[in-house]
């Protein structure tokens, strides 16, 4: 190896690497993600009562109205191009709650729309989305199994 | 036997190929940022009144190359070769640009290093004396780049602070051999870079997976040239952002040659101010490209500059090979702009 090529390992490299990037900010994450996921959930509890109190529903029938409006309101919030934004600020304070969901299949439905209803949208429609799909719908399935296996 | 080489990476330019003119195009967080007024065209939105963002930045790459042009004085005809690239797959903005044009086209990949791949191969085709006048082009776009690279925009994921923001913007610089009138900077020597990978995997650092490329091709270029951090009036790199320059500027110094700090800047943190929340800075091929034209060939051609080193860095990975697991490999290539006014040459007069 010639002399003027850059001698530096990776292991010391990575340690430069660590030192020279700033960390992602706790507090004020953990902050802001406190207080936003703290008002979606009061506006999902909002919901469930007045569906409950005001709509003669179920409190099941309730419980499922707020996620219904949860997601109605973070889909129109996206489509306005301002959930991108509350996402930047909040993190999980904003994903979390149900919200999230509704915004991982909203978004690449808005972005992918112009390659085609089919091969844009219809394909594209489920990739943030798909894999907790997946992941959920196929644990659940086995946690039924045993379940069933245990308690049959 | 290759007599305009100098050491193992750099070639000279004996016969100075002129940047004649060049133009910038960029979007508007780009045009409300430090260096919005210098700009060609700040565009009114994103889309910039087409159908998709894709199109959007072909056309302002259409558009950029056609000032440059006009502003170089020259007819379209003129150009020998146009030498393109941007980030979107199969380079579409660019070689769509082309067939506008209708010009000979050689596209390019580099990354974001491909503004300065451009000048390199730009400049030794004059040389070459195989044309009389080149265009350059390097383009990006935040709204393209976010879809193949990242998320859906509207995608409400958190940004890590090492992340940076791809600039929306076009630049395109007529390259001439013989300009009829004072051209806007001299390019001198031109150094390739070789690709280099000390491992870095974040894909939301890549300041840190191009600083070693950097710090490579300038310890090659300093030692092929017979020249020191001293000798310019500023080193440019293309879009290290805060973390890529901190490091660079560490392995520099770890390398025994210290670069000199406030002579040394990055396109991407000249682009936006701190306050539009851009957490490392600005990255992507049209980074580069926009400072340059806009912000440092009149410098140069005013004689405030008299020689620069002018570094693009590109971080060559691609989601299929981060999804893979692979480290990010980067690359550098720079070019040596001097002002024609600083004639001076003394003892740098290799």
């Amino acid at each position: 190896m010639n002399r003027k090529h850059i001698r530096t390992d990776p292991a010391a490299y990575e340690q430069m690497t660590r030192q020279a990037s700033p960390p992602s900010r706790m507090v004020q994450g953990v902050f802001r993600a406190f207080w936003v996921g703290g008002v979606v959930c009061i506006i999902g509890q909002l919901a469930a009562e007045t569906g409950v109190q005001l709509m003669k529903m179920t409190p099941a029938d309730g419980y499922c109205f707020a996620a219904i409006i949860l997601v109605l309101l973070t889909a129109i919030l996206t489509g306005a191009g301002v959930f991108d934004r509350i996402g930047q600020y909040a993190g999980a304070g904003a994903f979390v709650p149900i919200t999230g969901f509704a915004n991982a299949m909203v978004s690449p439905a808005l972005e992918f729309r112009r390659e085609g209803m089919v091969l844009g949208l219809g394909a594209k429609l489920f990739t943030i989305a798909g894999p907790v799909l997946v992941y959920g719908i196929g644990a659940s399935v086995l946690v039924g199994l045993v379940y069933a296996i245990i308690f049959s | 036997m290759a007599v305009k080489r100098m050491g193992q990476q750099t070639i000279i330019l004996p016969n100075k190929p002129a940047i004649l003119a060049g133009a910038a195009w960029v979007g508007p967080k780009e045009g409300k940022g430090p260096l919005g007024s210098l700009f060609d065209h700040v565009t009114e939105d994103e889309s910039y009144g087409q159908q998709s963002f894709e199109l959007a930045e072909r056309q302002m790459v259409l558009d950029a190359a056609r000032a440059a042009i006009r502003k170089a004085g020259v007819r379209e005809g003129d150009i020998r070769f146009l030498l393109g690239g941007d980030l979107l797959n199969q380079i579409i903005s660019a070689s769509f640009a082309a067939r506008e044009l209708a010009l000979p086209f050689l596209g390019l990949y580099g990354a974001c290093s491909t503004m300065c791949e451009a000048l390199c191969l730009g400049s030794m085709l004059l040389d070459g004396e195989y044309a009389d006048h080149v265009l350059c082009t390097a383009s990006s776009h935040f709204c393209t780049a976010e879809r193949q690279y990242r998320y859906p925009l509207e995608y409400g994921n958190q940004r890590t602070p090492t992340a940076q923001w791809t600039v929306t913007g076009a630049g395109a610089a007529v390259l001439s051999l013989s300009p009829g009138k004072t051209p806007m900077a001299r390019i001198t020597h031109a150094c390739v870079g070789r690709v280099v990978d000390l491992g870095v995997t974040d894909a939301n650092n890549m300041g840190a997976a191009m600083a070693p490329a950097a710090a490579d091709t300038l310890l090659a270029l300093f030692e092929d040239t017979h020249t020191a951090p001293r000798d310019y009036d500023l080193i440019v790199t293309g879009d290290l952002g805060r973390v890529g320059r901190n490091l660079l500027l560490e392995l520099m110094n770890s390398q025994g040659t210290p670069l000199i700090e406030d002579r040394c800047l990055d396109c991407g943190l000249l682009i936006y101010s701190p306050e539009q929340d851009c957490h490392a800075g600005g990255s992507g091929c049209g980074c580069s490209a926009v400072v340059l034209n806009a912000c440092l060939l009149p410098q140069l051609q005013e004689g405030k500059l008299g020689r620069i080193l002018f570094m693009s860095t590109g971080a060559l990975m691609s989601p299929t090979s981060s999804l893979q697991g692979e480290s990010i490999p980067g690359v550098a290539h720079a070019v040596v702009l001097e002002s024609p006014k600083a004639e001076r040459n003394t003892r740098h007069d290799f």
